[in-house]
């Protein structure tokens, strides 16, 4: 193990790694903690530049409530949902079907077609804005869900076909040719065999997917432009400019906005750093 | 029919199993990378390509061959500016990939509290960057803002970051700094839980340890990891077009503004859709080159295996 461990150490030296790491975990999470406690402030405090001072009354219940309330945020809320929860489900029925057939069928393209879905992965967004943006003109979906849906859902393709195909890679091939001597066909070794050994795979990658559209500013920003529509980040975004100076409100709007993927991690935490670790093992 | 089918299968199973992933990602992945390519070397405002005017001349859309690159390397002053953001923006992060590592490994050790510190330390990466930048946005905030109390509070003269022109790339990088070192962290923990723990112990036998220990036996059974958080952070500091967007849209007076934001308002804001996809073109140049290494290295580990 590396570093030495500190229970081998003198137990003064391991109070101080201790105190340490507190003192640290605190710093690290500063920006976090203050803009918690500034969400549960009142207007006039923060008027009075009492920022950080004791705050003359707490204003939990208002401010959120203001903000789910008194701003479309309720809206913005249910609309990544809407638009983040399908696309979720899609991109990974989709790809856990390229995946397989990448992994365990030769063909003549297939290393060029899985080179294409990585590299697919690193190209900056902005050479796709004109020509997306003028697809979904095109196709009458411009400011509504499916725009969003339909993008991520391609785009976000590509990285979990490179995901799930690596990870199809490492199943034992025997099986497979186990279920192909018994005469199953391919649908049925897909459906039967390739999925639930997938499970812990899906999951690591739903997870990540989750977070990473809930998170999409960008794509929001170009695609739709209706309150009625919007997701919550570029909502937030809109707000902002509308509230200001009150900085209680975007507190409160911005840890509305943060949680979703914040309560998916704590819970789904394994299946979340498996996702994002992929390959910084041996790849 | 169905038997035939039936017969050929492995034959026809990719092309089904292919399909949707396949038609999708070429209508919004590969079909857009190409045409935005194509647009470059057009002048056109984003409205009917195919629209004529009263002398029957196409209206809204018209060849310029290089016209668009010409003017972006030889007449647009903001070009530099936005091309050196963008170095500053790769080179700087760069930093984030030692700082990871160093964290993760204070980070590596079992006592009983780590499985809750841990998750604490990663988690500004689960944090949307629009929330990361509102958070920062109001660190730097002249008056009232944490930084500026800091400062006062020991005696410095406070300054507003972000209204600085030669400053506020860099605070909008530090913004970066959270997130980023967040995950490289997690990157390199996931590393160090996976070395080989004997021969570590071996060279602790041979009398190495400290920084000789780390350079020598962990550094190069860490090399995957390296190579992943340099990957993940060179792309996200590429993409750092949010952080730019929101916490200065580019300014004061552009001296923010990386090529992604160019982009965007060129396109979006100026409609100048093939200026606009000349930046894009360019950064995707750009990024082709890591793209290359990226498939390069997999590769050859691909055929390393079999």
């Amino acid at each position: 193990m590396f570093p030495l461990p500190v229970e081998k150490l003198p137990k003064i030296n391991q109070y101080r790694y201790r105190l340490f790491l507190y003192l640290s975990v605190i710093l690290w999470l500063l920006p976090l903690i203050a803009i918690m406690l500034v969400s549960l402030r009142s207007l006039s405090d923060l008027n009075a530049g009492n920022y950080w001072g004791i705050p003359t009354e707490l204003n939990f219940l208002q401010n959120y409530s203001e903000v789910f309330v008194r701003s479309p945020m309720a809206t913005y809320f249910l609309n990544s949902l809407i638009i983040t929860i399908p696309t979720t489900i899609i991109t990974l029925i989709i790809s856990s079907m390229s995946g397989f057939t990448l992994a365990i069928h030769k063909f003549k393209f297939n290393m060029f077609i899985f080179a294409m879905f990585i590299a697919g992965n690193f190209i900056p967004f902005q050479i796709l804005l004109v020509p997306v943006r003028s697809i979904t003109i095109q196709f009458g979906m411009y400011d509504t869900w499916y725009a969003l849906i339909i993008f991520h859902v391609a785009f976000q393709s590509g990285f979990c076909t490179f995901f799930l195909r690596n990870f199809i890679k490492e199943l034992p091939f025997e099986l497979i040719e186990a279920a192909r001597a018994d005469g199953a066909t391919e649908v049925y070794i897909y459906t039967k065999i390739i999925i639930p050994l997938m499970r812990p795979a899906l999951a690591a990658l739903g997870v990540l997917i989750f977070t990473f559209i809930w998170n999409d500013y960008f794509w929001a920003l170009v695609l739709v432009q209706s309150d009625s529509v919007r997701p919550v980040t570029v909502g937030l975004q809109a707000l902002r400019g509308q509230w200001v100076a009150s900085w209680n409100l975007i507190a409160a709007g911005s840890i509305v906005c943060a949680l979703p993927p914040v309560i998916m991690f704590f819970i789904l935490q394994k299946q979340f750093i498996r996702g994002l670790t992929f390959g910084a093992v041996k790849g | 029919m169905i038997n035939y089918l039936k017969k050929n299968q492995l034959k026809f199973a990719p092309i089904y199993f292919l399909a949707p992933t396949i038609i999708l990602f070429s209508l919004y992945v590969i079909y857009p990378i190409i045409d935005s390519i194509w647009v470059s070397f057009h002048s056109w405002n984003g409205m009917d390509r195919r629209l004529l005017d009263s002398s029957g001349e196409l209206k809204n859309w018209k060849w310029v061959g290089l016209d668009n690159y010409r003017e972006l390397f030889f007449d647009d002053y903001t070009f530099p500016i936005n091309i050196i953001n963008n170095l500053k923006w790769l080179i700087l992060s760069l930093l984030v990939i030692p700082i990871g590592l160093g964290l993760a490994i204070f980070l590596n050790q079992n006592i009983k509290e780590m499985k809750f510190i841990k998750p604490l330390f990663f988690f500004p990466f689960v944090i949307n960057l629009v929330v990361v930048s509102l958070i920062f946005t109001w660190f730097y905030m002249p008056k009232y803002g944490l930084l500026d109390l800091i400062f006062r509070s020991v005696g410095l003269e406070p300054i507003a970051f972000l209204a600085e022109e030669t400053l506020a790339t860099y605070a909008i990088i530090f913004a970066f700094f959270w997130p980023a070192i967040a995950y490289t962290m997690i990157i390199y923990l996931t590393g160090l839980t996976n070395i080989n723990t004997e021969v570590v112990e071996a060279g602790r036998i041979d009398g190495a340890s400290g920084f000789n220990m780390f350079w020598n036996v962990i550094l190069p059974q860490l090399r995957p990891a390296t190579f992943i958080a340099t990957v993940v952070t060179v792309v996200g500091a590429l993409r750092s077009f949010d952080m730019v967007a929101i916490m200065t849209k580019g300014g004061p007076w552009g001296s923010s503004s990386v090529l992604a934001y160019k982009m965007y308002e060129e396109a979006l804001f100026s409609y100048r859709m093939g200026y606009g996809s000349a930046i894009a073109t360019i950064l995707f140049l750009i990024m082709d080159i890591y793209i290359a290494w990226f498939l390069y290295r997999l590769f050859i580990n691909e055929s390393s295996e079999k």
